[in-house]
């Protein structure tokens, strides 16, 4: 049986009635895991209450970071500071210097790009193979397709089908999440996959981009993160104490 | 010999809180059908409603099984009816009424 993930649920923080009714939701539509995204700032208090919340649900809970950059240095900077802090960094690439220091950083697990203005969609073929090498995913959140009417949702459809052709070229990991924020705007992740089938993603490509590929990063991080990891492919095992 | 065509059953559930009716529910479906797929596929998905429980705002609808990702895209893309916010949850799919409803049991 599958294990869905939905990565990003904008959760209001300051209203966690809120919160938790969009978390009981996720789990009620068969998410194991969800993705919370949280300020740089947000306290550690904060977090043990969604933990909390999310523990109650029957759902794992993930931390969460979305970095919106306007240079490579601030980006570079903001990864230094808080890639520790949280499980999943994504970074929306409003410039293509951005795009292209995040596609190469091993820091960065998802890439997001912009949904009003398609210009600013930089995930090309070089953009591809960067992410490709240094393991980040390309993000595709559902609501704005929900949300955007005629034109306005044609292009961005017609832009996801080619990005979609150019990730799978490269083997780049796509993740679908909700972006939701609110319940609404959630949905099932069979309906997201079905969803995801109108810009051409195969229906076995969209579970897994909402299985698998969610599951690996996090646990992949998860491991990075424990204080066991010494360097890719070395970890404590055991430690010996003296009496 | 002509092949008799397969047909899947999907259990509905709107969240909305506005009054619903049969027709209503139906109209928004396939109008979401419509305004995804055009005039082309929404005569292929071959919608029917079979069975509206008000009190739960539970429905069941047949298609084609062939159009069932469409159809599911279609609802999974429907975010109001009747120019209100609401959305429309699959609860279950099933080729036959009697395992759809051991499947989703409150319907």
């Amino acid at each position: 049986m599958k294990r869905f993930a939905d990565l990003h649920l904008r959760v209001p923080l300051k209203n966690l009635h809120q919160a938790e009714s969009m978390i009981r939701k996720a789990s009620e539509l068969g998410y194991n895991l969800v993705g919370i995204a949280l300020s740089p700032h947000a306290t550690r208090e904060q977090i043990s209450q969604l933990r909390h919340i999310c523990s109650d649900a029957k759902v794992d809970f993930v931390t969460r970071v979305n970095f919106s950059p306007r240079t490579p240095n601030e980006l570079l900077y903001s990864l230094r500071r808080y890639r520790r802090k949280f499980e999943i960094v994504a970074v929306r690439c409003h410039t293509k210097d951005v795009a292209r220091q995040a596609a190469k950083d091993r820091r960065v697990d998802l890439l997001q790009f912009s949904v009003t203005s398609l210009r600013k969609r930089f995930f090309d073929e070089a953009e591809a193979e960067l992410a490709s090498q240094a393991l980040s995913s390309l993000e595709i959140e559902l609501t704005p397709m929900l949300q955007l009417t005629s034109f306005s949702r044609v292009r961005l459809l017609s832009s996801l089908r080619r990005e979609v052709a150019t990730a799978e070229r490269f083997k780049v990991p796509i993740m679908i999440s909700s972006g939701a924020t609110n319940e609404l705007f959630m949905r099932g992740p069979r309906d997201y996959a079905a969803l995801a089938t109108l810009f051409d993603l195969p229906m076995s490509s969209a579970l897994r981009a909402l299985s698998d590929n969610p599951w690996v990063t996090v646990e992949r991080n998860r491991k990075k993160l424990s204080a066991d990891y010494v360097a890719p492919g070395i970890h404590v095992v055991g430690r010996k104490t003296d009496a | 010999m002509l092949k008799r065509e397969k047909r899947r059953y999907l259990a509905l559930e709107v969240v909305s809180e506005q009054p619903l009716n049969e027709q209503t529910v139906l109209d928004t479906v396939q109008s979401s059908v419509h305004r995804l797929f055009g005039e082309y596929g929404a005569s292929q998905a071959n919608l029917k409603l079979i069975k509206f429980i008000p009190e739960k705002r539970q429905f069941v609808i047949r298609c084609s099984h062939k159009a069932l990702e469409r159809v599911r895209a279609a609802i999974a893309s429907t975010t109001e009816i009747n120019g209100k916010t609401a959305a429309i949850h699959v609860l279950g799919v099933s080729g036959t009424l009697k395992a759809l409803s051991k499947k989703t049991r409150n319907i």
